[in-house]
């Protein structure tokens, strides 16, 4: 077995300098009424040629034509990014226990907060969450602590699946308050209802949310913070901050956000990287790991992970999460990412995904379907669809192409609209196609 | 860590066995002992009460961090926090160099009765001896 | 020790580099960037913004960037991990580049079940894998990281006494538990009851059965322990604490001592969460993405997080329909590519899982026994796959265990754990692992007790390590009086 190093005589060796006969005399602590009975039932081991013919052949997602988002999105990545991600100081090493032997992650790491805070515009960012929904939750929770309150209100335009994270953390604690707010007739968020919160901790919405719609932040930010609660923003798309405002700017205490777009390849769902950042004052009550800057003994610039206290390790029972490893690595990949587009070609992007997503809309528009209202989208958006789509739908999977998601089963009420979207990955030929496509 | 003989046990306060002091005559401030400085290491932050907060014998009101610990403040008397050190907030290394001064942590309003309990510089030096 | 042998650590060529945004000049790119070839779009006013300001790089400078702070890093590659409670094993290769395929990085996660068999297969396999593997019954992949999985099971627990309308607030929990536990159990809405350790290092029948009431849930617990030792009444305390309407949560960060030895069905534990980046191979990469798959007995089952995948004849489906399901815990299925890596590595492995444990155990022992001469050794016992020293026998020459984790970097190794498990006083805690071979453990071996005579003839050396590395002692207490936690771009 090539991952075990060990030979018949350094086994032997071993074995005699612990003065035991054999290795079953290590396992005497294990008492019988603990042991298997039998043997590990599992797949006789293959070679590595073996293992990559089988593993191939589960790979079968990668080649479809999928025209929504929905919370994953296709994105081109640099040849460079995985490269230097997949250098073995970075990916082989653990969490930066030991700063002196971790510098470059510790750098790294403090280079991803700030890029994150200057798309976020907030000042503080973590060192990363496991994904967007763990995201939105953990802020749920934050602004609690925050505003020492705990009713709750959320979007039902924030992604279904955030919404029912959340929904899962909080059944064990109880007795929170959970007022989800209506969409309108233009797919944005309705705040009306909200004034209906005694005491609220946090309003919380996605923007772009899951229609694509981009909400009206400022409005958010004034119907909550009159309340005296938080505003919590998510984004699941990080190319819409290319080209909108940041929800810092515009009134959010805590924004959080999934970083799969920023480099990270759609992968089936995970491992994503969850975004998190706060305004200053609420630093103590972030989660998750922070990297700080600070000094060697020789006076140089150097990082640690810092504040820890507010952490499990030390905390314990009194953390403010249970968070211990989170998305590291993809936070370091992000960060190369981020690097590669620089802010000029991240706005170019971003708008280059703007063009073809609205030119995808018009061509829909053309056939006959109809849009919800006339509030600004990016790279997705939500259409009712008319009279045999579905079935030219099911029709189109047979071509490996996934012409929208129905909303239907998340929303009744959308029942018929579909969600669809394009992003930089199309050509306008593959756009003409698949409208061609779906016209026939 | 300093040896017994080289803590500074000032006589005009009144001290806890949980190494908190407490004035020994009106203004009532609050702080912790030189021995508790020094076993806590190098403070990072302290977590302080809102003044006309109540304080509660036996009761957390505030925390001590370092990098590696937090440690709960636990009330010596019963009282109200009639005022809080603010400058603790940028330099909590005050409660290091200087624990007796600008180090104080929380002034109390409370009855001159609560200090009966505490303990005198003599009596907590030889608690301390006891603990070594 | 033998003469030849050599500690690897020794002064390298490392440069300098600026942060990002000391090199960029607006204007610069590193990423090819397309036309659209289709009419300019524009969001309303009220909208637009101008996007984040940052740094212009080239290609290369992003690449000699990232390629120079590697330089300041020590991997599994690098050298030898010992660190404790984190089984750094070596992360074979082959398995990043199946996480890597075109098919896995370019799939949508919400494709229909028919595109996806492939994928389906694969986490419905390895979820019967690893139920196999500890001896349970069924296993989600949803959590995130093990701590997710530790919320898992507690949110499972939770909500089985919730249905059973048995009104039970507590936990216990050993005082030898990783922080995380106890965390867990607060996320919870479980207050915790702190389980002392007995006077062998680990949890004694009588002292539990004491604190075991009908407000307690159950029992959360890491075996074997975070001392290395084997739990030897866990499975009598189990059986009582099952007699008494609770439920035992396992922490599985140490099943890399028991692959093919303990059965925790048989054992009672009713869930268990599995950290792929210690047992199961897959890179730690710095900080994560870990996945935490729990595995649950029979009673947990109902409780699951959804969806779950389910076979139906030769085929795959998504089942939505789990009336007592605590739902959801992760935006799609869990950590799917580094879940493809844990799944290479057990179909290498197979049944040789058991050979993986029993190596990793004779390491253990084995370094253990070559230097508890020199370290004091608080629980001198037969240990798994870890054990614990503390720096009793350095304390004297006012060496410290920070001390002596410091001077390893400049000996070309990680420190092991330090300062963990809080029960023994300035711990040193050592996991060598089993792909360490002998030649390595006698260098770790040799680096160690070349600290220790150091300790005793030249303790300052020990003082001021690391003196090797591109940078040397941090100052901590600075950086968390007045946190700097993002860069200041002008």
């Amino acid at each position: 077995m090539r991952y075990l190093p060990h030979t018949a005589e350094d086994v032997k060796e071993m074995l005699a300098a612990v003065g035991v006969k054999s290795i079953d005399g290590l396992f005497e602590c294990v008492p019988p009424e603990a042991r298997r009975e039998r043997p590990l039932d599992l797949p006789a081991p293959l070679t590595e040629w073996e293992l990559r013919d089988k593993i191939e052949g589960l790979a079968q997602g990668g080649d479809w034509q999928v025209f929504t988002g929905a919370g994953s999105y296709a994105h081109r990545i640099p040849a460079l990014v995985p490269y230097l991600a997949s250098r073995s100081e970075f990916l082989t090493s653990y969490t930066p226990y030991q700063p002196e032997m971790s510098q470059g992650t510790l750098q790294a790491i403090f280079e991803f907060q700030t890029l994150i805070s200057r798309l976020t515009g907030l000042a503080v960012t973590n060192a990363s969450m496991y994904d967007g929904a763990t995201a939105f939750t953990e802020a749920a929770l934050m602004a609690q602590r925050c505003s020492k309150k705990r009713a709750l209100a959320v979007s039902e335009l924030a992604h279904p699946h955030w919404r029912q994270v959340l929904e899962t953390y909080l059944a064990a604690i109880g007795d929170v308050e959970l007022l989800v707010l209506p969409a309108d007739a233009q797919g944005r968020t309705d705040y009306g209802p909200l004034a209906k919160l005694d005491k609220p901790a946090a309003l919380l919405v996605q923007s772009p949310n899951f229609l694509g719609v981009i909400e009206d932040l400022p409005a958010a930010a004034e119907a909550i913070h009159k309340l005296g609660g938080l505003l919590v923003v998510g984004f699941a798309e990080a190319f819409a901050l290319g080209l909108t405002k940041s929800p810092g700017s515009q009134g959010a205490d805590i924004v959080v956000g999934d970083g799969q777009s920023l480099g990270l390849g759609q992968g089936f769902g995970g491992p994503s990287v969850g975004l998190m950042s706060s305004k200053q004052e609420f630093v103590r009550q972030i989660p998750g790991r922070l990297v700080g800057k600070t000094e060697d003994a020789q006076g140089r610039r150097g990082f640690v992970l810092t504040l820890s206290t507010r952490e499990q390790h030390i905390r314990r029972s009194k953390a403010v999460s249970n968070i211990c490893s989170n998305a590291g690595h993809c936070a370091l990949t992000a960060a190369m990412f981020m690097a590669s587009t620089g802010g000029t070609g991240f706005r170019k992007l971003a708008q280059v995904n703007l063009d073809l997503s609205e030119y995808l809309k018009k061509g829909l528009l053309g056939l006959g379907f109809k849009p919800l209202g006339d509030a600004p989208t990016f790279n997705e958006f939500a259409l009712t669809a008319p009279k045999g789509f579905d079935q030219k739908r099911e029709d189109l999977l047979g071509k490996k192409i996934l012409a929208g998601l129905p909303l239907g089963a998340w929303y009744p009420k959308y029942e018929g609209v579909y969600l669809f979207g394009a992003t930089e990955t199309k050509t306008r030929a593959d756009i003409d196609a698949f409208l061609a496509e779906v016209s026939e | 860590m300093k040896e017994l003989n080289e803590l500074i046990l000032p006589t005009n306060v009144k001290y806890h066995a949980d190494h908190e002091w407490v004035s020994a005559a009106a203004p009532f401030k609050l702080g912790i002992s030189d021995y508790a400085q020094d076993a806590l290491g190098a403070l990072t932050y302290v977590e302080l009460p809102e003044v006309g907060a109540k304080l509660t014998l036996g009761e957390e009101f505030g925390t001590l961090e370092s990098t590696k610990s937090v440690s709960p403040l636990i009330s010596p008397v019963n009282g109200t926090v009639k005022a809080i050190n603010e400058s603790l907030s940028d330099n909590p290394d005050l409660v290091n160099s200087d624990p007796y001064g600008e180090g104080w942590i929380i002034e109390i309003e409370m009855e001159a009765s609560e200090l009966a309990p505490l303990l005198d510089a003599a009596a907590y030096k030889a608690l301390l001896e006891n603990q070594a | 020790m033998s003469a030849e042998v050599k500690v690897p650590g020794q002064t390298g060529l490392i440069l300098n580099e600026d942060l990002l945004w000391e090199r960029g000049r607006q204007g610069r790119s590193a990423m090819s960037l397309p036309e659209s070839g289709v009419p300019k779009a524009s969001l309303p006013a009220e909208v637009a913004g101008d996007g984040p300001d940052w740094p212009d790089l080239s290609e290369q400078q992003v690449a000699r960037h990232y390629t120079r702070l590697s330089t300041w890093n020590f991997g599994v590659d690098t050298g030898p991990y010992p660190l404790g409670s984190c089984t750094m094993k070596y992360n074979p290769k082959i398995n990043d580049a199946l996480a890597d395929l075109p098919g896995f990085v370019g799939a949508h996660p919400l494709l229909p079940a028919e595109a996806v068999q492939g994928e389906l297969s694969l986490i419905h396999d390895l979820e019967a894998y690893l139920a196999e593997i500890v001896g349970l019954k069924a296993t989600t992949l949803q959590p995130g990281a093990g701590a997710h999985g530790e919320l898992c099971g507690m949110l499972m627990i939770a909500a089985y006494h919730r249905h059973n309308k048995t009104r039970r607030t507590k936990v216990l929990v050993p005082e030898t538990a990783h922080g995380t536990n106890p965390a867990t159990a607060s996320m919870c809405g479980f207050s915790e009851i702190q389980v002392p350790l007995g006077s062998k290092g680990y949890l004694e029948y009588a002292t539990v059965e004491k604190l075991m009431t009908d407000e307690v849930a159950g029992l959360m617990v890491t075996n074997p322990n975070t001392l290395g030792l084997f739990e030897t009444e866990l499975h009598k305390i189990n059986q009582m604490i099952h007699d008494r309407g609770g439920l035992v949560y396992g922490d599985g960060a140490n099943l890399n001592a028991v692959m093919g030895w303990a059965d925790l069905g048989r054992l009672g534990i009713d869930a268990v969460h599995i950290n792929v980046h210690k047992t199961l191979s897959t890179p730690h990469g710095g900080g994560g993405p870990g996945a935490g798959p729990v595995a649950v007995s029979q009673a947990l089952v109902p409780y699951l997080p959804g969806p779950r995948v389910v076979k139906e004849g030769d085929s795959y489906r998504w089942e939505v329909d789990l009336p007592l399901s605590i739902g959801r815990l992760h935006g799609f299925h869990g950590q799917f590519r580094t879940l493809v890596r844990a799944f290479a590595y057990i179909l290498t492995m197979g049944a040789d899982l058991k050979r993986a444990s029993e190596l990793a155990v004779l390491n253990a022992n084995y370094v253990k026994e070559k230097l508890k001469d020199l370290y004091d050794l608080p629980f001198n016992q037969s240990c798994m796959h870890e054990f614990v020293f503390t720096n009793a026998k350095q304390e004297p020459h006012k060496v410290s265990t920070l001390d002596i984790a410091k001077r390893l970097i400049d000996l070309g190794f990680h420190p092991p754990t330090i300062y963990f498990p809080l029960v023994v006083h300035s711990a040193i805690m050592i996991e060598p692992t089993e792909t360490e071979s002998k030649e390595d453990l006698d260098a770790f071996i040799a680096a160690m007790r070349q600290v220790a005579e150091e300790a005793k003839n030249d303790p300052d050396i020990l003082h001021r390590a690391p003196l090797n590395t591109f940078r040397q002692r941090l100052d901590d207490v600075a950086a968390a009086r007045r946190p700097i936690l993002t860069g200041d771009m002008g």
